[in-house]
């Protein structure tokens, strides 16, 4: 429901430069992939997004207004790499759905509204294919693939105009994958989020992205359609990170 | 299981039972004794000054002639009052001053690190002894002095971990939702460190008993006529000659107190691990029916593979492989099929509860459960080459300990080996290189330098267990192009274990897919793509986008999830989650028995037709709206 | 397989700092976050690229570690100086008791210059301190430096032989109880080593020298109980000076054995056919070199308090009856010095104990820096 435009956008750690004037744009409701090998900066790229890296110059807009540079209730939203790690293991899954929820109005019945809350959580857990009944458990009781779509549910509770997932698939297991990328891109057609997809695996990106970035060395170094890009690249890095991935079909 | 379910638990055990007895027996005493021997404890008898232990005063009496054993029992309640007034001063000084960064402001927060960090850089007993001389002598002057010192270590310890909470992800999450900081420290930072606190309170409180008692006994704490052990203890030490029982009571009580203390602190602290299996024998078990070696042979054999450990969990259930000289096998399989451990297994690291059983485990003829490989026959390269090198020892000599051990080389020729060995696995500049340590090397360079530690020798076999997952795409195909150059030029056998089917389509001849602990399909590569007879294995490839994938169809999926180790299925282990699946697949196991000319499947009903042939169409994996060839 | 030249690869040819907690979680877990931990940590992204202009890791370490080491003596001085400010009340009068003679207290005071404005009483202070001089005592009005300089000797003569008691009896003891009970081996000697160093380590040391007092007074008089003399009257204060430090470095040393057997390079060696012997002494050995030698300075440290306690059991004529004598008698400028004292010691053993660590463990001196 938002576009996302980065302008010169920097980040350093220190002397490190992770992210070295990157201009980005993702389009309204679109989805945009963004791969590169490790170290090349995409994932500090996503957390400077949302305010987790530091942002050292440039400008993120949404919709065209300058977003803050500090982590907080934003209209862009992360989903993180390890559901292991995203998710509180005290706080049961419901708790952590309604804890994203917009803070409710005031109400005269104090009960009403933490149960219109449950309610609203169990809508999203429901929505990302769990069992509202369920949102009593904490995130031990859950599988990855569990656990990555609790994260996704609390992304989505918090109402982004723009999703940024971080490569949220490349911590599951096979089998899992699969689900999670389906969903994902199911809930991006019925909301209508934009999407930064960022992963290292290009055959992920590609089936799921309109619109691919490639970076290297902090730099972005090629964009445009995901069909041009990734059949016709035109920077020898996405030809290098192309001809790298490894296919059943070459078999010797 | 909660954190309040596993308290219970731990207090069933011994250790929490004594700790529980411990706790309510001083309780007791504190609260009953000076209603009972308080006036034993104060009265003076001046008839019966400085006496030994005998009838009337079990531990004798002291210079007013009162009864020592009273005075233990009476000065409980004193020690324990100030020992917790102490260790709260110190816990709750801690705890806000540990807070205090996550909460205060960048700035003001590295503030209070700081001021924590010099407080924490001197011994707490100086602290005591700098804060007695400041407050004074006598026991509120104490019970400051003590409870102030506790608070640096404390305030550390809840300094680092809020700090280690404090930079998870769950946290940087609800930042990223506007959780305000006071939520912030109450929903996520101390649920989260609550467990560590509590331990950290049980052991403060025994330290604070043994320096509030050494207080006393230098005669900084209590004052006559008040009297706590320590000061009892002070008081008795120059008639230690003489009524050596008197003086050592009062220390037992302290000592017998402090360990209660140390026993409330281990149930906090087993409560706080999660469970652990009881351990086992290590020891490789003979197999129920060894079977002859067969004759072809193989380099590798494997018949009925078992791994299980004491706690019910099997994750290899009878695994047979068998691999030819200089042939290049894939193991492939999701976490928790087994593939890991039964490449352990056959290198005879399997981590030590765990018990390897197998009906035949032969490598180069020899039997792996009696002995262990010989010299250098057998390479390993594990996944993360990042821990998998010794930090402390340079590369060179990791790689030429190898062949001095094995081949008793002279030092120097080892070494030259070793710069050998690693420019032949393209190290740049490898004579240098060899001298350093492994943290100087990348990610790529170090999985590099293991591939070429395992070619020190003549290796015969080189497993690698998923020996790129924890690198970069790019340096993931130099490494797998690299397995492969070796695996040419030196002859050796490769057994490749990875989750990725990929990976392992473009290094190997064959593939073995792993599912709960068995082999279900044996397929050549070739066969992959689209010639998978096991619905498990062309779901496998179905989930997988490829750069061919059609964009407009959803991924295949299989629902449910994989067995968990312990589980028990009588059937097919595949059956809850398979299309196919009828009665007799989940009431029967399958074996894995030959499926055409090169394939082995354990299915009852395999996709592809043992003999393909026109009239056997392949079926669907699932519904048509879902299932798809990968690589159609 | 196609083999493809690769331009240039970026990631793999900057050195990558370890992620020391790809260790943990499970393997899969564990193996991506290695995978990405360049881009997600910032710590261990940091020294991804060669700085040109930037100084080395160790001149960084040295100049933070020095810095550290001057705040934290800034840090004593200034509370040393403080103390006698913080006592409520006039401390010379409460040193030389209600009794005194009016004219006696107003001289000490001129003497210590507590007449005198705050700010330049600590300018004098200092300038005192500098050259060495730290005062006279209130009672006696002796120079504090001179009575430091009697007693020093005789604590250090217990506080070292008693390390080297602890370093030599804990760290194989520590180690060999490890290799002996490592993955779950003999649950009886793992319950056994537990029980009696946890034990030991529970008594607190003042404790143990009343005990080994009763004992060798009363039922065996082997050797001297008292006072500072021949050789054989250091043997019962430095055993009650080194059991429980010993007893507890054992405990922690074997604990950071267990640790150093579990890692993954462990297994590379075992996995080598290396003999016992070398696995241990050449591969564990100098891992558990950091975690020892920092766990060894806190023990020294813990060792030097310990005298105060233990000097006063045995009538030791060293610092720690001094500071007790002088805290029960109000002497605050021998109070002052002794803290002095003790804190500069306990700031320069880890000090150096940190520069130890960092030469053993270049790895900890990047990530610190």
């Amino acid at each position: 429901m938002s576009s996302l435009e980065l302008r010169q956008l920097r980040v350093r750690y220190g002397r490190f430069t992770a992210v070295d004037g990157v201009d980005l744009m993702v389009p309204d409701g679109g989805i945009t992939g963004l791969v590169g090998g490790s170290g090349c900066g995409k994932s500090s790229l996503g957390r400077a997004t949302v305010g987790l890296a530091p942002i050292t110059g440039g400008q993120i807009l949404v919709d065209g207004t300058p977003v803050a540079h500090r982590p907080r209730r934003g209209p862009v939203q992360l989903v993180f790499q390890s559901p292991y790690a995203s998710l509180d293991p005290r706080m049961s899954i419901g708790a952590a759905v309604a804890e994203a929820l917009p803070p409710s109005r005031w109400s005269p019945r104090p009960g009403a509204t933490a149960r219109a809350r449950a309610a609203e959580a169990a809508h999203y857990l429901e929505l990302v294919g769990l069992d509202p009944g369920r949102a009593s458990l904490t995130p031990g009781e859950l599988s990855g693939g569990q656990r990555q779509r609790v994260a996704l549910a609390r992304a989505l509770a918090a109402r982004p105009g723009v999703l940024v997932a971080d490569e949220i698939t490349s911590a599951l297991d096979v089998s899992v994958q699969g689900a999670v990328l389906n969903l994902l891109r199911r809930l991006q057609r019925e909301l209508r989020f934009s999407l930064l997809f960022i992963s290292h695996d290009l055959a992920v990106v590609r089936y799921l992205a309109d619109q691919v970035a490639v970076m290297d060395r902090g730099r972005l170094v090629e964009h445009g359609p995901a069909d041009r890009v990734l059949h016709a690249p035109g920077h020898a890095v996405t030809a290098s990170l192309l001809s790298c991935v490894p296919t059943l079909e070459e078999n010797p | 299981m909660s954190y309040a379910c596993r308290l219970r638990h731990a207090l069933r055990t011994p250790v929490g039972l004594t700790a529980l007895t411990g706790v309510l027996a001083l309780a007791l005493v504190a609260l009953l004794g000076p209603v009972v021997l308080g006036p034993a404890a104060e009265r003076v008898d001046t008839g019966a000054m400085l006496q030994g232990p005998g009838a009337a005063h079990p531990l004798g009496t002291d210079n007013l002639g009162r009864d020592i054993a009273a005075r233990v029992v009476v000065a409980t309640r004193l020690t324990l009052g100030l020992t917790l007034a102490a260790t709260t001063i110190g816990v709750l000084g801690g705890l806000l001053l540990g807070v205090a960064p996550a909460v205060l402001g960048r700035r003001a927060g590295r503030g209070v690190t700081a001021f924590v960090g010099v407080l924490i850089s001197f011994p707490g007993l100086l602290f005591v002894l700098f804060l007695a001389t400041v407050f004074g002598v006598g026991a509120t002057g104490a019970v400051l002095a003590v409870g102030l010192a506790m608070v640096p270590p404390g305030a550390r310890l809840v300094q680092n971990l809020t700090a280690s909470v404090a930079g998870s992800e769950y946290v940087a999450a609800a930042r990223i939702l506007g959780v305000g900081r006071l939520r912030m420290v109450t929903r996520h930072l101390l649920p989260n460190i609550a467990e560590p606190c509590l331990l950290f309170a049980a052991q403060a409180a025994a330290g604070t008993l043994v320096a509030f008692s050494g207080l006393s006994f230098l005669g900084l704490g209590v004052q006559a006529p008040s009297y706590d052990w320590g000061r009892l203890l002070g008081d008795q030490l120059d008639r230690l000659y003489l009524n050596p029982v008197a003086a050592l009571a009062p220390g037992a009580a302290v000592v017998l107190t402090g360990v209660v203390f140390a026993l409330v602190g281990e149930v906090f602290a087993q409560a706080g691990r999660p469970v652990r299996p009881p351990a086992g024998g290590a020891v490789a078990a003979p197999g129920p029916a060894p079977r002859p070696a067969r004759p072809d042979g193989a380099l590798l054999q494997v018949h009925d593979l078992r791994v299980t450990f004491p706690d019910g969990r099997r994750p290899v259930r009878g695994v047979s492989l068998s691999i030819g000289e200089g042939e290049a096998i894939g193991l492939v399989g999701e976490s928790g099929s087994g593939k890991s451990l039964t490449a352990q297994a056959v290198a005879g690291l399997v981590p030590s509860p765990g018990l390897v059983e197998a009906g035949t485990l032969r490598f180069e003829g020899r039997d792996l459960l009696a002995e262990r490989p010989r010299g250098t026959a057998l390479a390993m390269v594990f996944q993360d080459p990042m821990a998998s090198l010794n930090p402390a020892l340079s590369v060179g000599r990791q790689l030429s300990e190898v062949v001095e051990v094995h081949e008793r080389a002279a030092r120097s020729a080892a070494w030259a080996r070793a710069v050998d060995r690693l420019r032949a696995v393209r190290i740049p500049d490898a004579a240098r290189r060899a001298r350093q340590r492994p943290h100087s090397y990348s990610g790529g360079m170090r999985q590099r330098a293991v591939i070429g530690m395992g070619l020190m020798g003549t290796p015969r076999l080189i497993i690698a267990d998923e020996p790129t997952t924890a690198l970069d795409v790019t340096v993931q195909r130099q490494v797998l192009d690299l397995l492969g150059e070796v695996r040419r030029e030196s002859g050796a056998a490769l057994l490749l274990i990875s989750h990725d089917l990929a990976i392992v389509a473009g290094v190997c001849d064959r593939v073995l897919v792993m599912y709960a602990g068995r082999i279900v399909e044996d397929l050549p590569v070739a066969n992959l793509a689209g010639r998978a007879a096991h619905p498990y294995t062309r779901a496998l490839i179905g989930a997988v986008p490829t750069l061919t994938t059609d964009r407009d169809r959803e991924l295949a999926t299989i629902p449910g999830r994989p067995p968990e180790p312990a589980d028990a299925h009588p059937g097919c282990p595949f059956a809850a989650r398979c299309a196919h699946a009828d009665d007799r697949c989940r009431t029967d196991a399958p074996e894995l028995v030959p499926h055409g000319t090169a394939a082995r499947v354990a299915c009852w009903h395999p996709l592809t037709p043992a003999a393909p042939g026109p009239g056997n169409p392949i079926p669907e994996v699932r519904d048509a709206s879902t299932a798809q060839e990968a690589t159609a | 397989m196609r083999k493809t030249p690769v331009p240039h690869d970026p990631a793999d040819t900057r050195p990558a700092a370890a992620p020391a907690g790809a260790t943990a979680g499970t393997p899969r877990a564990a193996a991506t976050t290695a995978r990405s931990g360049a881009e997600t940590n910032p710590v261990d992204a940091t020294p991804a690229r060669p700085r040109r202009t930037a100084p080395g890791p160790w001149t960084v370490f040295a100049l933070r570690r020095t810095g550290r080491l001057v705040v934290s003596l800034a840090a004593l001085v200034t509370a040393s100086f403080a103390m006698i400010h913080l006592i409520p009340g006039d401390p010379v009068r409460t040193a030389l008791g209600p009794t005194a003679d009016p004219a006696l207290v107003e001289a000490r005071r001129q003497a210590l210059g507590l007449d005198r404005p705050v700010p330049q009483q600590f300018a004098h202070y200092l300038a005192e301190l500098f050259q060495g001089r730290l005062g006279e005592s209130i009672g006696a009005g002796l120079p504090v430096s001179d009575v430091i300089a009697a007693r020093l000797p005789a604590t250090l003569s217990l506080a070292l032989p008693a390390f080297l008691v602890v370093v030599l009896a804990a760290v194989p003891g520590g180690m060999w109880a490890a290799v002996l009970t490592r993955d779950g081996r003999r649950r009886r000697g793992e319950l056994a080593f537990g029980s009696v160093t946890g034990a030991l380590a529970a008594v607190p040391e003042f404790l143990l020298a009343v005990a080994l007092v009763a004992c060798f007074a009363v039922a065996f008089p082997l050797f001297p109980v008292a006072s500072r003399g021949g050789p054989d009257s250091y043997v019962l204060p430095v055993v009650a000076l080194s059991v429980v430090p010993a007893a507890a470095l054992a405990r922690i040393v074997r604990v950071e054995t267990l640790r150093v057997l579990g890692e993954e390079y462990m297994r590379t060696a075992y996995a080598k056919r290396l003999p016992a012997r070398l696995r241990y002494l050449r591969h564990a050995l100098p891992n558990l070199l950091a975690s020892s030698l920092t766990v060894g300075g806190l023990t020294l440290m813990a060792l030097l308090t310990g005298t105060v306690l233990v000097e006063n059991v045995f009538a030791w004529p060293g610092l720690g009856t001094t500071i007790v004598q002088a805290i029960t008698e109000k002497d605050y400028p021998m109070v002052q010095a002794v803290v002095l004292v003790y804190g500069a010691a306990a700031l320069l053993i880890t000090f150096a104990v940190d520069v130890a660590v960092a030469v053993a463990d270049p790895r900890s001196t990047v990530r610190g820096s």
